[in-house]
């Protein structure tokens, strides 16, 4: 486990080849264009916050990474591919190289956890029951939810759904990891949970992930945090050292207003930056 | 300003006709693609056609009932009781066996589906199957239409001799005439086209009532009130659609039988 100390500010990544790709990326449903223009990067190993208030169009960026949606305009390039003109069929196998954690964990109900995590697995591959199982607890055991393998959806709290979610989107070893407000609409203490998973999964497994949120606490936490494996826990880096492979973006009004890292961010001076943060 | 809207409907039903055909197209052609989900075909055979049994025999009993109190009444004024068992064979067989089969369990299942898979929309289940690399068109819908066909034409079976039953019954206990002769005139005036009509029609009926269900689901938008609103759409207008194909049907297989 290639995990650096927390004593030293962790080492920037420098593979060029990005896992993600938007080029000038436009999109509208009925109205006004929700996206316009949006232009960004994720490289390997990096993690991208995404920010902006409620309704800006985050989500659905999220879905135009994965192809869940197709955009009106521009190109998305998903593991160097571009994704825009091919067919459902062949994005199959490219969204199957990817994890997504839904806004509000889109378990399937009438599964068990056992079956909602190893969905991937039973669905795409023949993998013999005894061996699904041990990925499945393996998965539930990094999320510390073990104890749930034979439960329903229906029967955890929001905030065990949501762990759930996050155990299925890594089961199957994903090269992108997508984040769809994890922490949205939970307690402060289940969401430094969550965030204590994402921080966990980024420098353990350094998954490259775009993380959907519009609460800055867990943005700056990510930020300024690290997984300490000795501990298993998240423990913060030393005093104004951030990793710099956790960096931001943010949306208004459909535009992407910034991109950067948090201290480009905390000295930005965009008026809507600035009122967002204060 | 009127016109403006005529115009917008007009698109709307045009474009919603046409994300039919594709769905329900591509959704039969799945049947022929693997992977085929037969797992999932089989549990929706069960919910349809087990689930269903019930809603059927009981109505296919009432209706066969119904259509013998009726025609006897109707054939006594030119005595001809003796036929009741040859009207209702043949009016349940061709027409009422397949047609209220289809509107009853379109009115349990179609409305099933939509809400289902509308729910599944609503909470981005369906996103998460795609997400995960599994085609929603295959795992949800294939296995629903086919298993909404092959159980229709079982369940029209099953109508069709709980009516001529109810028929009987009623022709025996409460116009007192003679089932012997009853079950004779059901069975002696069947003929080969009329089986082929009352069977081909369900296979029709399955397909509507499932791709229609299925189509309107995985439409859903609108959160729970938009769920309700598909289930309604489903039941209306596969319920509608039945009527008007059965119409369709019995006119081309009458001319070529005839």
């Amino acid at each position: 486990m290639d995990v650096p100390s927390i004593l030293t500010a962790p080492e920037p990544l420098h593979e060029t080849v990005p896992v993600v790709e938007l080029r000038h990326v436009g999109i509208a449903f009925d109205g006004p264009p929700v996206l316009v223009d949006v232009s960004f990067t994720v490289a390997p190993g990096e993690t991208r916050i995404l920010l902006g208030p409620a309704g800006v169009g985050k989500s659905v960026l999220l879905k135009l990474i994965n192809g869940l949606l197709l955009p009106d305009a521009g190109s998305v390039l998903l593991f160097g591919e571009e994704i825009n003109s091919m067919t459902e069929e062949e994005l199959f196998p490219i969204r199957a190289r990817t994890g997504m954690v839904f806004q509000e964990g889109a378990l399937f109900d009438s599964l068990t956890v056992r079956d909602n995590v190893a969905y991937q697995l039973i669905q795409n591959s023949r993998i013999p029951d005894e061996e699904i199982d041990a990925r499945v607890l393996e998965a539930l055991r990094f999320v510390g939810l073990e104890q749930t393998f034979l439960s329903y959806p229906a029967s955890l709290s929001g905030g065990m759904r949501r762990r759930v979610a996050i155990a299925r989107a890594l089961i199957n070893n994903p090269e992108l990891l997508l984040y769809d407000s994890p922490t949205g609409g939970l307690d402060p203490i289940t969401s430094t949970n969550i965030i204590e998973l994402i921080v966990k999964q980024r420098d353990v497994h350094r998954t490259p992930s775009l993380l959907v949120t519009h609460r800055l606490q867990d943005a700056f936490t990510l930020c300024t945090h690290r997984f300490d494996p000795e501990k298993n826990a998240m423990t913060p880096l030393p005093r104004g050292v951030t990793d710099p492979n956790t960096t931001f973006l943010m949306l208004d009004e459909g535009r992407l207003i910034f991109n950067g890292s948090l201290h480009d961010l905390l000295h930005s001076a965009d008026p809507f930056v600035r009122e967002f943060l204060e | 300003m009127a016109l403006n809207t005529i115009d917008r409907t007009a698109r709307q039903l045009v474009l919603t006709v046409q994300d039919y055909s594709i769905f329900a197209w591509n959704a039969l052609l799945n049947f022929f693609r693997p992977p085929i989900y037969w797992t999932d075909f089989l549990m929706q055979s069960d919910i349809i056609g087990v689930g269903s049994l019930s809603i059927v025999v009981l109505s296919g009993i009432s209706t066969g009932g119904v259509l013998a109190l009726q025609s006897a009444a109707t054939l006594s004024a030119f005595g001809a009781t003796a036929v009741t068992g040859q009207f209702v064979s043949l009016t349940m067989i061709r027409e009422l066996g397949p047609v209220l089969t289809g509107v009853m369990v379109s009115g349990r299942n179609a409305s099933s589906m939509a809400s289902e898979l509308g729910s599944m929309v609503v909470t981005e289940q369906i996103d998460a199957m795609r997400a995960l690399g599994v085609d929603p068109l295959r795992k949800l819908v294939t296995p629903r239409i086919f298993a909404s066909i092959a159980m229709l034409f079982f369940l029209t079976i099953v109508a069709d001799a709980c009516g001529i039953i109810g028929g009987g019954a009623v022709t025996v206990f409460m116009n007192h005439q003679n089932g012997t002769q009853y079950f004779n005139m059901a069975w002696e005036h069947l003929r080969g086209p009329d089986i082929i009509q009352g069977l081909i029609k369900p296979l029709f009926f399955g397909y509507i009532l499932g791709s229609i269900g299925c189509f309107y689901g995985m439409r859903t938008t609108g959160g729970t009130q938009g769920v309700g609103r598909s289930t309604i759409q489903a039941v209306v207008i596969s319920s509608v659609l039945i009527i008007f194909v059965d119409f369709l049907i019995t006119h081309v297989l009458l001319t070529i039988f005839t």
